[in-house]
């Protein structure tokens, strides 16, 4: 095993010295740095012109001057990393450091969005083959897909952001709008849950109650404005999601789990009052961590409490519950923020940006507002990402669980008499998800190459950004700096891909073959 | 086969009627005629290769055509995107100059009757034929996207079973050159040419984008290549006294065929998009040349006040990409042999009463 890590790591190290090689020439071949200067009129030209070529050493060839900039970054190792300097003479390492949390930010979100939305629509098309649901969602997936990036970004902008924006203003909400909204999500819900015709239309019905008459109680109370959820609807929905989570970790015929996981719903809205005094009174990064802390001891205990026999799949569920119910109280605590967050001067009740990062002009130091501002910044990024980067998921998690579906091992599973719960998630989707952590580790390196059009278009200063500065000023150090960062994660992600495919995956042996 | 457990209690049954309804309808028909038939089935993928096919003679005979630059084949367009129409005021709505004169409202249901108008997809700011332009762009956006996917098909197919096939020290200088490539984020390389090289016409862009887009596929090849070769006919092949040559173009690579008619279709729809993302940032194709990326980067900031003229060539760019997909999609399903379809409800009906007919007869 120690072997294997080795070598591969040791074709790793080739793999991104050849890559870093052949780029380095396309691109020093492509792009003369002194080019703009030797048509400037500037009297001093030849002298710039002779600072730039010391400073970038280019009158060495680029093959050799390759192996320059190599020594630099193999500083890595000895924690003294030298990417070069820029052309406006700032070291390529200090603005690497700025973009890439920026970048990593934006594609995490993306990537989770996307994959947890993604799987889980792909294996409900899968286990409804052929069914209407099946074949608009394969049309929305393939629409997705075909969807140029930089297209979505500017509708996203104009009616997402703008038009929300102005729609804030005075927030009625039209009589048509919530009929729409009310039909579409009867049809979303009535395709998903509805079996026989009479339980589509029942279901049909009562989404279309609930979710208009929410959107109408929302436009006439300006929930839109002021939103929050509130101890009875956290404890409501907590109590949804304990019934949710058990039935599909361990079935709710395991009352021991079920109780456990109500129970723990139950204190996560008895601790809401408290811990909304912890966020307002140390608001910060670690409180939030603090408490996340307590909440999985307190977890892990519960479900111990509860259980007699098969410990582990309770403590999982009750985990799993306390995990989501507690988020609720998160969401609710930014909810809170919104109304003080809209009033801002920097703000001004327009709350989507467009374009950047974080709002430069917001004067508040309240930990919230500046969270909450961090996320109305990412929303139209990450959206224009998830919605292409889930149709690939739909399409992979689809084509995965039916393949599963149609193993041997599932029909001996159903031949042994078990409930049509327990194959599913206990059969099919451990086994579908084999595949799919690899390809998302994968797909999680390729976005972060990926995200570029998107950063441009919406002006974010990330990675994307820098490598365009660098093209475009022919500024190769930079663009160096930001391929090495993306490559090697590229190769890394690859690589962890497939020791994890080992790991998940005891036919897999690690070190066998290419 | 994946059904619900109700069904499974008499699904050896089913199943067995269903073989004979698949066996029957193969029966006699070589592998071509199957594929083709499987294919005509899948409607969506009908239904775009026709709005695929609609789109490119469209677009390659509206404008004049030049052959190698001497023989000038006359479009059927009245404009051409260098013309410069006089832009057209009044009738638009928000006091806005140039908008589309198409009309699909037929006259009785309150439009203007079915009809194109003069500038059917409207005027762009100078006034020049937006129609006339996008379809310019297409034809910039197709070829490009052809090149790019005829290059990588030929390279990918060529380097991928070479190093399936002879395997051992080619097979590992090549994948490891691979490798390097596929490091090599597709857009930061194109990037990097498309600046340098935008300059110098789509044809070579496009030939130098292609360069780089050939590995995912071959390493598919070269899969495909590894478990083909062990299998029988290639042994008989061999015995038989064929060459390599023979072995690989008449044995092994029409079995491959599907897989890689699949990933072709794909990596064209990603060239297109490639293609338009390179444009929109401005290292694609330049102007005065149009393409569609190209198009939608230089109206977006009108998207306001005059929205046809960045709807339009997204409509085009997406139209084409959905439809290639889908295409790819049919060709899957119809080259995949486990695929089955699905037996529709009165077809398991007419086969069991069938069934029950010829038992009474007996």
């Amino acid at each position: 095993m120690v072997a294997f890590v080795l070598r591969r790591l040791g074709v790793l190290g080739v793999i991104l010295f050849g890559s870093s090689f052949i780029l380095y020439n396309v691109a020093a071949i492509s792009g003369d740095p002194t080019a703009d200067l030797r048509l400037s009129t500037d009297p001093n030209r030849d002298f710039l012109i002779a600072a730039l070529t010391r400073e970038l050493q280019l009158d060495v060839p680029p093959p050799l001057r390759y192996f320059l900039w190599l020594k630099g970054v193999l500083g890595v190792f000895v924690g003294n990393p030298n990417f070069g300097i820029g052309r406006d003479g700032s070291a390529v390492v200090d603005s690497l450091a700025l973009a890439l949390p920026v970048t990593l930010r934006l594609v995490l979100a993306a990537t989770i969005l996307a994959a947890i939305l993604g799987i889980m629509i792909g294996i409900i098309t899968a286990l409804r083959q052929y069914s209407r649901f099946d074949y608009s969602m394969t049309f929305i997936a393939f629409l997705l897909f075909s969807l140029p990036v930089f297209w979505v970004a500017v509708l996203l902008k104009e009616y997402l952001a703008i038009s929300f924006n102005n729609f804030l203003r005075e927030p009625q909400i039209p009589i048509g709008w919530i009929i729409g909204i009310g039909l579409v999500s009867g049809l979303f819900w009535a395709s998903v849950i509805g079996r026989s015709r009479k339980s589509f239309w029942l279901t049909y019905a009562a989404a279309f109650a609930i979710s208009s008459s929410l959107v109408a109680i929302f436009g006439v109370t300006g929930w839109l404005l002021n939103p929050s959820l509130g101890p009875v609807v956290v404890l409501a929905l907590s109590i949804g999601i304990a019934f949710g989570v058990t039935q599909l970790s361990v079935g709710l015929i395991n009352k021991a789990a079920l109780r456990a996981s109500l129970t723990m719903a139950g204190l996560s809205v008895v601790a809401y009052y408290p811990v909304n005094w912890v966020f307002d009174s140390y608001p910060g990064a670690l409180s939030i961590f603090l408490l996340a802390c307590v909440l999985i001891t307190t977890a892990v205990f519960v479900g111990l409490a509860f259980s007699k026999i098969d410990r582990a799949p309770i403590v999982r569920t009750t985990i799993i519950t306390a995990v989501l119910s507690a988020g609720l109280v998160l969401v609710d605590k930014f909810m809170q923020t919104w109304k003080p967050y809209m009033e801002t001067d920097a703000i001004n009740y327009r709350p989507v940006p467009t374009v950047g990062q974080k709002n430069d002009l917001l004067e508040s130091t309240d930990f919230w507002i500046t969270s909450l501002d961090v996320v109305t910044h990412l929303f139209l990024p990450t959206l224009a990402l998830t919605l292409i980067g889930f149709a690939g998921y739909i399409r992979f998690a689809r084509g995965t669980l039916l393949e599963v579906l149609n193993q041997d091992y599932i029909r001996t599973a159903r031949a042994k008499g078990l409930t049509e719960r327990t194959v599913i998630m206990r059969h099919a989707f451990r086994n579908t998800m084999i595949p799919m952590a690899t390809i998302l580790v994968a797909d999680f390196a390729g976005v972060v190459g990926g995200a570029f059009i998107t950063e441009s278009v919406f002006a974010w200063s990330g990675m994307g950004t820098l490598a365009l500065q660098g093209i475009r000023g022919q500024d190769l150090n930079l663009l160096m700096g930001v391929f090495f960062i993306t490559a090697t994660m590229a190769v890394l992600a690859n690589f962890v891909a497939d020791l994890l495919y080992s790991a998940l995956d005891p036919r897999i042996r690690v070190g066998s073959g290419a | 086969m994946a059904r619900k457990s109700k069904v499974s209690v008499e699904s050896t049954e089913v199943l067995s009627g269903e073989n004979a309804i698949q066996n029957k309808e193969i029966e006699g028909l070589s592998q071509g005629q199957i594929v083709r038939k499987r294919f005509f089935r899948h409607r969506a993928a009908v239904i775009s290769l026709v709005t695929i096919i609609t789109i490119v003679v469209m677009a390659f005979t509206a404008l004049d055509f030049r052959l190698f630059g001497i023989w000038r084949i006359p479009g059927w367009w009245k404009w051409t995107p260098e013309d410069l129409p006089e832009l057209r005021f009044g009738d638009c709505p928000n006091d806005t100059v140039g908008c589309p004169t198409i009309s699909l409202l037929p006259k009785f249901l309150g439009g203007q009757g079915i009809g194109l108008g003069t500038h059917p997809f409207g005027q762009d700011d100078i006034g020049r034929d937006f129609f006339a332009l996008v379809m310019k762009g297409t034809q910039r956006s197709l070829s490009v996207m052809i090149i790019i996917g005829g290059m990588a098909a030929t390279l990918g197919i060529i380097v991928g079973s070479i190093s399936g096939f002879y395997r051992g020290r080619i097979d590992a200088i090549l994948m490891r050159f691979v490798d390097f490539m596929i490091t090599i984020p597709v857009i930061i390389i194109g990037s990097v040419i498309g600046y340098r090289y935008g300059n110098l016409g789509a044809t070579f862009l496009a030939f130098l984008l292609g360069l780089f887009a050939w590995t995912g596929l071959s390493r598919l090849v070269r899969g495909e290549f590894l478990s083909l070769r062990e299998r029988e006919f290639v042994d008989a092949a061999r015995v038989a006294g064929a060459t390599n040559k023979r072995i690989i173009f008449k044995h092994i690579l029409p079995n491959a065929i599907g897989v890689i008619i699949v990933s072709v279709t794909l990596l064209l729809s990603g060239a297109i998009l490639l293609e338009t993302a390179l444009s929109y940032i401005g290292f694609g194709v330049v102007p005065p040349d149009v393409s569609l990326g190209l198009l939608i980067s230089q109206y977006q900031d009108s998207f306001t006040t005059r929205p046809w003229l960045f709807w339009y060539p997204g409509l085009f760019i997406i139209s084409i990409a959905l439809s290639i997909n889908f295409i790819g999609d049919g060709l899957r399903d119809a080259f995949d042999p486990r695929q089955r379809r699905r037996i529709s409800k009165k077809e398991r009906q007419d086969s069991a009463t069938a069934r029950k007919l010829a038992q009474a007869n007996d």
